[in-house]
């Protein structure tokens, strides 16, 4: 019996989403194999996709009630399947992940590390690197309970690749929930489309801070064009209703760690710093030559970003024709 | 409406880069950093206040807000001030701060629900100390009440909550019928973003974030009520089940250069960091 339970998770539309990958790699770290679970409407078809992992076995379970995600719907099957022998049960931080291993943990009265960076097993016993303090430091924690759970930190994980073979998928039952399931009605996600790639996955980030204003989009959007970059914003930004919530990296919305972070009119306050200095490499454009966020950028542009940042989209633009 | 918000205490979100970890490695020294109630929690004080009153008339209670800490003495500072700020009356759970964990406090909540019986427990969605995001969701299960995580906003309906949350590229909207436990999100304090049944339609707060005290009110609040309660009598078969081993500063960044315009900026991209 594999060691570690891997929660998948998958989109509005029933594929895999790529935070499963991380999962998977996550898991790979606990070491002594894992199967992967898959919950929804339509699992058998997103299990088909999670079969060249190396997974032990990757369970299915299927179910009408299972197409939108909720909590109370899910954890009891979660639970249930993690009693078959698993020590470790892992999803990606995700807000499906941090809404439901807790959950499951509650009901297997299970010990919890949240938003973990990495994980090493050391003689079978497990310790769970964690980032505190808005990134400040790290913790290693160890936990006691019989059955473990734990969600990674995406940033943190690179995702697995497939490594050929076929892992057997094995259905199993939906277990019945509990009366708080009768007690919640899921009305719906409204998504916002986008053709840009998400903020956690994105290889480039641009993100603008509270200066931009209602120019935000005019300003951030030709520059992503050109980068093929996800947009980011301040938390300001985000509180004065000139980027959307999700639209957040920080210590309180989305960590992001890209190869390019160009950092837009943000000063850098200590929770915004704590969701992107992972970034491989980090840019600052601010017209405020003593912005904090210049204390950490590898290359730093003094300037006033309504000229900056136009002018910047145009040499990349150039750029990228001279190179073909 | 009643409702029991959990706060926790945490060293200054502001200074957090000002946290010291000592050669040894054995813990995380805040010293000089103030005591302050976890940011997401003063949000779901406010959120509950908002909630049981109607906007206009914001100094009468419709309901009840109890709010509830686990700690050593000195957390009553932070349960004052929330007294202050319009809740009722409050309840410490005595503990060590360092033989907790969420598991536990999760368990010593339950215990607290069996007698208070509120109609909704709310908290922040994370402590941003330890940056653990559990409690709320432990207790919902525990208690086998449905949960709404995340929370931007709540119109309160006859017969439940309406929220919207936030989730990974949008916002989800569900319906809970009471009881039910509620963690709060950074949008949950626009002016607009929590309705109760006593609020008209289409009223505005007159701040951003949270209420303040006025004075009178901090004088009022040592008289309101707090009770004591102990860790040890509420959950007596429980130890802490998560151990930190070893902490650790992270690695430092150092500060690049600066670059005289968008030209060497791109040069540098391409030629040095070729990252484009």
């Amino acid at each position: 019996m594999a060691n570690v339970l891997v929660v998948a998770e998958l989109t509005e539309t029933g594929a895999v989403r790529k935070t499963t990958h991380n999962a998977i790699a996550f898991a790979q770290q606990a070491g002594g194999g894992f199967s992967i679970l898959v919950l929804g409407d339509k699992a058998s078809a997103a299990a088909q996709e999670l079969t060249g992992f190396g997974a032990e076995k990757v369970f299915a379970c299927e179910d009408a009630s299972l197409g939108a995600y909720v909590a109370e719907h899910f954890a009891p099957t979660v639970a249930e399947v993690a009693k078959q022998g698993f020590r470790l049960v892992v999803a990606t931080a995700s807000s499906f992940g941090k809404d439901l291993l807790p959950r499951v943990a509650g009901r297997l009265d299970g010990a919890y590390a949240g938003d973990c960076a990495s994980v090493t097993s050391n003689g079978g016993a497990l310790t769970f690197k964690r980032p505190m303090f808005a990134g400040n430091a790290f913790g290693y924690c160890q936990m006691s309970t019989p059955i473990q759970l734990a969600t990674c930190r995406q940033s943190e994980v690179d995702p697995a690749e497939p490594t050929g073979g076929s892992s057997p998928v094995e259905s199993v039952a939906k277990v019945a929930p509990g009366a708080a399931a009768s007690r919640i009605q899921h009305l719906g996600v409204a998504t916002v489309k986008s053709e840009r790639p998400e903020l956690g996955e994105a290889s480039v980030v641009v993100s603008g801070g509270r200066a931009i204003k209602e120019k935000f989009f005019d300003i951030m959007n030709p520059l992503a064009d050109v980068l093929g970059a996800a947009i980011g914003a301040s938390r300001a930004a985000c509180d004065a209703g000139y980027a959307p919530g999700d639209y957040q990296v920080g210590q309180t919305g989305k960590i992001v760690a890209p190869s390019l972070y160009i950092a837009i009119g943000i000063s850098g306050a200590i929770q915004h710093i704590a969701g992107m200095k992972g970034s491989k490499t980090i840019v600052a454009i601010n017209k405020d030559a003593e912005a904090p966020i210049f204390q950490l950028a590898d290359y730093g542009l003094v300037a006033d970003l309504f000229q900056a940042v136009p002018e910047l989209a145009q040499e990349l633009a150039k750029h990228k024709a001279a190179k073909g | 409406m009643k409702i029991l918000v959990a706060l926790k205490r945490v060293a200054d979100p502001a200074n957090h880069n000002k946290v010291k970890i000592p050669a040894s490695g054995d813990r995380i020294d805040t010293a000089g950093l103030e005591w302050q109630i976890n940011p997401f929690d003063l949000y779901a004080l406010e959120t509950a206040l908002r909630l049981t009153e109607n906007g206009k008339n914001p100094k009468k209670r419709e309901g009840e807000v109890v709010v509830l800490t686990i700690g050593p003495k000195e957390t009553e500072t932070n349960l004052r001030s929330a007294l202050a700020t319009g809740a009722d009356r409050a309840i410490r759970i005595e503990a060590v701060d360092e033989e907790l964990d969420g598991r536990l406090v999760a368990h010593a909540l339950a215990k607290i629900v069996e007698e208070e019986k509120p109609d909704v427990v709310m908290m922040g969605k994370q402590v941003v100390d330890s940056e653990t995001n559990m409690v709320g969701q432990v207790l919902a299960e525990l208690l086998d009440w449905p949960m709404a995580t995340f929370a931007a906003t709540i119109q309160e309906q006859p017969d439940g909550l309406l929220v919207e949350r936030e989730v990974d590229g949008g916002v989800a909207k569900v319906k809970v019928t009471l009881p039910a436990v509620v963690t709060v999100d950074l949008r949950i304090v626009s002016p607009t973003s929590v309705r109760s049944k006593h609020t008209e339609a289409g009223f505005k707060y007159p701040y951003e974030e949270v209420r303040f005290a006025p004075l009178p009110a901090i004088m009022q609040a040592k008289k309101k009520p707090l009770a004591i309660k102990n860790l040890s009598e509420l959950t007596p078969d429980l130890k802490s089940t998560t151990r930190y081993v070893k902490y650790e500063a992270p690695p430092g960044r150092k500060a690049g250069i600066k670059v005289k315009d968008v030209q060497e900026l791109v040069q540098k991209l391409a030629t040095e960091a070729k990252v484009i």
